[in-house]
């Protein structure tokens, strides 16, 4: 591999690896504000407790995504300085605008809400969450900004040889982010909601093993306590049924907003970037026909073997145009467009170091397009049908007892996160060969396009992108691992594992009566140093 | 002169002395908690100090990032790709530390705490470490072409100043958190961290004042001159005031002498942000390496009401979490037998 390669796979790597992290942090912050200000409003101690703990396995993600962030802002200027040179004038200002809006908020407020449980009123507290939630939705919004530029330049003139920005206006409301958004939003919010369905599930299941729960007559649950376990009580119960709804009817919203959002965003790529989506579909050929199954020897580049197996007529005129005879263009259509308009071989410019002069393959790597866009829908569609099945199966209160419903739906939460992955995947390389996609809109400014292989630092050997790649794939495997099994920890160790305090008061069948103990009402700002310390 | 170049030129001078301020002392905690604290009780209550805050401080460093690349593209990309390894071990650092910091309580054993202990120690001091020897080589000039890439490979960037620059935010950092934890604990660690503060801030801050006099040998204009002065009067103020108890005082003495010392190093490299060692006529200065002025004027409109609220909401926090830690205030380690002991997978339903 030359250095280029080696800083593919690197940013590859890093960013795969933080967007598992960031997702489970926007969808599950948001849904443990909601489930907070449902406390705030009613004092009902599940909600608290629901609060507590899937506000503890927030944090314990959260600080993987803040790690993480960091090498991906450092990252641009290690190994990518001639794509940071060239795009910076209006590249790096939602970068920047991303630190100073969104940043700064998440950190800080995240903080008070961590420390302050009691230093706070709790009105303060509840807002300090829904400001740090709201600054995670800006952060995305923000290197989305910066992320369709890459697909989709606009708001910028060429002025000597680098695109500057003349209006940023149309930079951050670029139609490209204004559909990217939503739809990594909702992609957030399947991965809380499966995230929230699978862990439930397991609790009310365990609950059921251990005989604490029964069903009656009807089939209808009837919670009930455990004498030896702290924290196993009939709230207990309204904790995990609750979660799993929550979760099962946020899976299914989202997968709705994902489609329609994912349906616009489509539509806008066939306009944006053809070959992209004509990759996608392995479609060779202008055609309406959507192919459901694929196969030949799609990675040799060349079109001619390509058979559509299964094929539904006028569903890609649908996906692109929205209606069911419009031929789109295909691969061998678009192919001498493309070399036509941005040259066949790379310029003889010491930029693109030894790749000089060499051929441009404008075909995206098929097998990537082609199985990414399924499996982001795949993945996407099943975790939503689970979702469906879920409520059904639990619209008496419980689970059922079998143990292979348990592991699938703790295994569904991979899913979601797979399907944000498969997508990301999908429209990265599906750019190749550039990193600055050509804008083919008629605005006059489709010279602005950069091809990936002039992007890597000139300055850097492939010896140091080497021991960087090595170094952050191993750190990051380490502490997969030591994240993963922290959560199976404090999933494993229920709701008492975020509250020390239901292990030492013997009962709380009284808590269900007087929220006062732990609810809103009486909380004040107690004289404790610490409410809590890590 | 350029206006909005220079506007940003000092932005981004602010936003590395906020980093270096605030993150200086978080950084020097963390140093602290391998060579100051002396059981897990002092431990945790150091830990608890920064616990609500660092974060917030730590973005101070991507800002200073992003407005870098924002700002002064050519900079970021000639910095960051000729600094290669080195900011990969800050990166490095910082993932350790962060993740330390989160994670050290959450498995009540003494061996995973010694783990991450030594996680957020040597995270604190690798990162202070990294930066402080790529802020010293930006003020004194790296191996650049004209492209603004790096020569000689992949150790050309290595000299003195870099271990000067290395040593002097290492130095800093560790007095600093004596300040701050004078300031901020209670009890015998209060103590013990103001005797500290008292014995080792002459020798502390040597290498930051050598780096600052170095600068304005090279490149000093009498006003900078006249910080470096300023600068070495804060610290003597900031000893003589620990020595008197006190303790808040002290800590904002030792921030003046910090923020004169920045303004010093930066004031004297202006308008230079990275000399090529190579040749001058390769210097990347704020006029050659700037965004546009509509980029610049952009960002002006938008840190000038951001950079202010950013610094009131954070000030807030320090006063909600404005009270001393003692070791009486930590609560016992919170451990807990897993609700479900038995293990799902492996048992048959």
């Amino acid at each position: 591999m030359d250095a280029l390669e080696i800083a593919r796979w690197q940013f590859g790597i890093t960013t795969v690896y933080h967007f598992m992290m960031v997702p489970l942090t926007i969808g599950l912050g948001l849904v443990v504000a909601v489930i907070q200000t449902a406390w705030h409003r009613t004092g009902k101690p599940e909600y608290l407790r629901m609060t507590k703990f899937w506000g503890k396995l927030f944090l314990i993600n959260f600080i993987m995504g803040v790690a993480t962030g960091i090498v991906q802002e450092f990252q641009f200027g290690m190994a990518w300085s001639e794509y940071s040179r060239f795009v910076g004038d209006v590249f790096g200002a939602p970068l920047a605008l991303e630190a100073l809006l969104a940043f700064f908020v998440e950190s800080t407020f995240l903080g008070l809400w961590i420390f302050g449980w009691k230093q706070l009123k709790p009105g303060i507290h509840l807002a300090c969450l829904w400001v740090a939630v709201i600054g995670s939705v800006f952060s995305a919004y923000f290197i989305i900004v910066a992320n369709s530029w890459m697909q989709h330049p606009v708001g910028v003139e060429m002025i000597d040889g680098r695109p500057v920005m003349t209006d940023a206006w149309a930079v951050f409301t670029n139609n490209t982010a204004l559909v990217a958004v939503p739809h990594t939003i909702f992609g957030a919010l399947a991965v809380a909601g499966g995230f929230l369905l699978g862990i439930a599930w397991y609790h009310l299941w365990r609950r059921r093993r251990d005989g604490i729960d029964t069903t009656g007559a009807d089939g209808k649950v009837i919670p009930g306590e455990s004498t030896t376990i702290p924290g196993r009580d009939r709230a207990d119960h309204s904790v995990w049924i609750r979660s799993l709804r929550i979760g099962a009817v946020v899976a299914m919203i989202s997968f709705a907003g994902t489609a329609l959002t994912g349906d616009l965003q489509g539509k806008l790529m066939f306009e944006q970037q053809p070959m992209k989506m004509a990759a996608a579909e392995a479609a060779c050929h202008d055609g309406t026909g959507f192919s459901v199954l694929s196969i030949g020897n799609i990675g040799s580049q060349n079109c001619d073997d390509i058979v559509a197996v299964i094929e539904v007529p006028g569903i890609l005129s649908f996906l692109a145009k929205g209606d069911f005879t419009t031929e789109v263009k295909g691969v061998n259509t678009l192919l001498p467009e493309y070399k036509e308009n941005y040259g066949t071989h790379l310029p003889d410019n010491p930029i693109y170091g030894e790749r000089a002069g060499q051929e441009i393959e404008y075909l995206p790597v098929m097998e990537v397009t082609y199985w990414g866009f399924r499996m982001m829908i795949g993945f996407g569609g099943l975790a939503a049908l689970a979702a469906v099945v879920a409520l059904w199966l639990t619209r008496k209160g419980t689970v059922p007892e079998s143990p292979w419903l348990m592991r699938l739906a703790v295994f569904g939460i991979l899913a979601p996160f797979g399907a944000n992955a498969a997508g990301w995947i999908f429209t990265e390389m599906g750019r190749q060969p550039f990193v600055v996609a050509p804008n083919p809109d008629p605005s006059g400014i489709d010279q602005v396009f950069m091809f990936t292989a002039a992007a890597v630092s000139p300055g850097v050997s492939a010896g140091e992108l080497m021991a960087s790649l090595v170094t952050l794939t191993a750190v990051y495997a380490v502490l997969l691992v030591v994240e993963v099994k922290l959560l199976v920890k404090y999933i494993r160790g229920g709701v008492v594992s975020a509250m020390p305090e239901l292990a030492h008061v013997p009962a709380d069948e009284n808590e269900d009566e007087t929220p006062g103990s732990g609810g809103p009402g009486g909380a004040k700002p107690a004289d404790d140093v610490l409410a809590f310390a890590y | 002169m350029e206006l909005l170049p220079t506007i940003w030129f000092i932005a981004i001078a602010v936003l590395w002395t906020g980093y270096l301020f605030l993150e200086g002392f978080d950084l020097g905690v963390g140093m602290l908690m391998k060579i100051f604290a002396r059981n897990n009780t002092e431990r945790r209550v150091l830990l608890n100090t920064v616990g609500p805050v660092w974060d917030g401080n730590e973005v101070w460093l991507l800002t200073a990032g992003g407005a870098t690349f924002a700002a002064f593209p050519l900079w970021y990309a000639s910095l960051f790709s000729a600094l290669y390894l080195p900011l990969l071990v800050v990166l490095v650092a910082l993932i350790f530390r962060a993740v330390a910091f989160e994670y050290r309580g959450k498995v009540d054993t003494d061996r995973w705490r010694a783990r991450w202990d030594w996680a957020i120690a040597l995270g604190s001091f690798f990162a202070a470490f990294g930066v402080g020897a790529a802020l010293a080589l930006t003020t004194t000039g790296l191996p650049l072409n004209a492209n603004g890439d790096r020569e000689g490979g992949p150790f050309a960037w290595f000299s003195g100043y870099a271990v000067l620059g290395g040593v002097a935010v290492v130095g800093f950092s560790l007095v600093h958190a004596l300040a701050f934890l004078a300031l901020k604990t209670d009890g015998e660690v209060r103590h013990r961290a103001r005797a500290w503060f008292v014995r080792l801030l002459p020798v502390l801050i040597l290498p930051i004042a050598a780096w600052a006099l170095s600068i304005q040998f090279l490149d000093g204009k009498p006003w900078t001159w006249a910080l470096v002065v300023l600068a070495v009067a804060a610290a003597a103020t900031a000893w003589v005031l620990a020595r008197a108890g006190a303790e808040g005082r002290a800590f904002l003495a030792l921030g003046a002498f910090l923020v004169l010392g920045t303004a010093s190093i930066f004031g004297a490299v202006f308008p230079v942000v990275l000399p090529s060692t190579l040749d001058t006529a390769f210097d990347l200065t704020i006029s050659n390496a700037s965004s546009s002025d509509y980029t610049l004027g952009l960002m002006t409109i938008v840190a000038a009401f951001g950079l202010p609220l950013v610094i009131a909401y954070q000030a807030w926090t320090y006063w909600v979490f404005r009270r001393r830690v003692s070791t009486d205030s930590i609560p016992e380690a919170h451990s807990f037998l897993p609700a479900i002991a038995v293990k799902a997978f492996t048992t048959k339903g």
